[in-house]
């Protein structure tokens, strides 16, 4: 079990300082899993505003913005797709950038599948709810039935309010009129950026970063628009293959469960 | 209709990618460099989605109001603001630069 924590880039002993305070099992209520599976699904929730609000200006209309965020969901896949349609970009394209930047979810997967082991039903619905922060919620408690009740609460109450939410944004953006004009292409930049972020947290990343937003300049006025985005992945994914930084790097959530108790 | 399709398949792609992971032998958990190149992708993926939204508009390259977005955005996220609070950041610095009169 080390193993899958030490390749999320987590090291169980700083975590949950205060796990003497409890003595297990504790009750659902007063789980201390519980309580951050909450605080991230309101905090990861709300921001389903900004992109059911930037799916629209980038084109997209209420029910297919809804779609993504009932069917896809995750963020950053939800964000790319929208990304790429609204630079002009085919939906072919759209759909690879998505799919390339879900295959991280395919590690929460069996990160998930070896630390709670769900069986029949259980197992399909835990995969839709596999995403950064359902897996570094769980990742974060060292106790069996906590990581289960973090993995849950959070993937199930994120989902829940980001779809609320996205309605929320899809509406609003609907009512706003010409995007340009409210800076959503501006909130786009900002949006991406944000999710970018976290993930930079030492300088191997921020050199693969800066390296595949230059490739990304360099190819715009030579291919169809959406393309220099998947000409960045097969850079990145080379980077990758070849072995620069570590094996964690880029598995951050958007919103870090642990940010006092945790590593930042 | 058509980005229906595409649509629909991105959804079809990103649930069957999660649960692939679920299904996979736990040995190929083994493999480092499948978490790395996951990890690569991601933050090349989202490195080139802000510079194609900052700086791109269609097949050519242009610096208009967005880069005031991009560095309001990065401010935001230096002083530690929330999420939905670099999002309105940046909303505002472009449209703050397109009243000032930036393209």
């Amino acid at each position: 079990m080390l193993s899958f924590l030490s390749i999320a880039g987590i090291d169980p002993e700083v975590k949950c300082t205060d796990r003497s305070a409890y003595a297990w099992p504790v009750k659902f209520s007063r789980s201390p899993a519980v309580r951050v599976g909450l605080s991230i699904a309101v905090a990861t929730g709300l921001y389903g505003i900004s992109f059911g609000a930037l799916s629209v200006a980038s084109g997209l209309d209420v029910l297919q913005t809804l779609a993504l965020s009932l069917l896809l969901f995750s963020g950053g896949s939800q964000f790319a797709f929208i990304g790429v349609v609204a630079g002009g970009g085919s939906g072919a394209a759209a759909m690879s950038a998505s799919a390339l930047l879900g295959i991280r979810n395919a590690v929460y997967g069996m990160q998930m599948n070896a630390m709670l082991r769900p069986r029949g039903w259980r197992r399909l619905a835990a995969a839709q709810v596999t995403i950064d922060e359902s897996a570094a919620t769980a990742t974060g408690q060292t106790v069996p039935q906590e990581r289960a009740r973090g993995f849950w609460v959070a993937g199930v109450g994120i989902y829940i309010l980001w779809n609320m939410f996205t309605l929320v944004g899809a509406l609003l953006g609907n009512a706003l009129g010409d995007p340009a004009q409210w800076g959503l292409d501006g909130a786009a930049v900002a949006a991406f950026l944000g999710l970018l972020w976290p993930r930079l947290k030492a300088r191997e990343p921020a050199a693969i970063a800066v390296v595949c937003a230059l490739v990304t300049l360099l190819t715009v006025p030579f291919v169809p628009a959406g393309v220099p985005i998947l000409v960045a992945a097969a850079v990145a994914a080379l980077l990758g293959w070849l072995n620069v930084g570590p094996s964690g790097e880029g598995l951050e959530p958007d919103v870090e469960p642990y940010p006092v108790e945790g590593r930042r | 209709m058509n980005l229906w399709i595409w649509i629909l398949a991105a959804c079809a792609i990103s649930y069957l990618t999660k649960l692939a992971g679920y299904l996979v032998p736990a040995r190929l958990m083994e493999n480092p460099r499948m978490t790395r190149v996951a990890g690569t992708l991601t933050i090349g993926l989202l490195a080139s989605l802000t510079a194609v939204n900052t700086f791109s508009s269609g097949q050519s390259l242009a610096l208009d109001a967005r880069l005031a977005a991009l560095a309001a955005a990065a401010v935001a996220l230096w002083l530690r603001a929330p999420f939905l609070v670099v999002v309105l950041a940046g909303a505002g610095a472009a449209a703050v630069a397109r009243l000032l009169g930036a393209p």
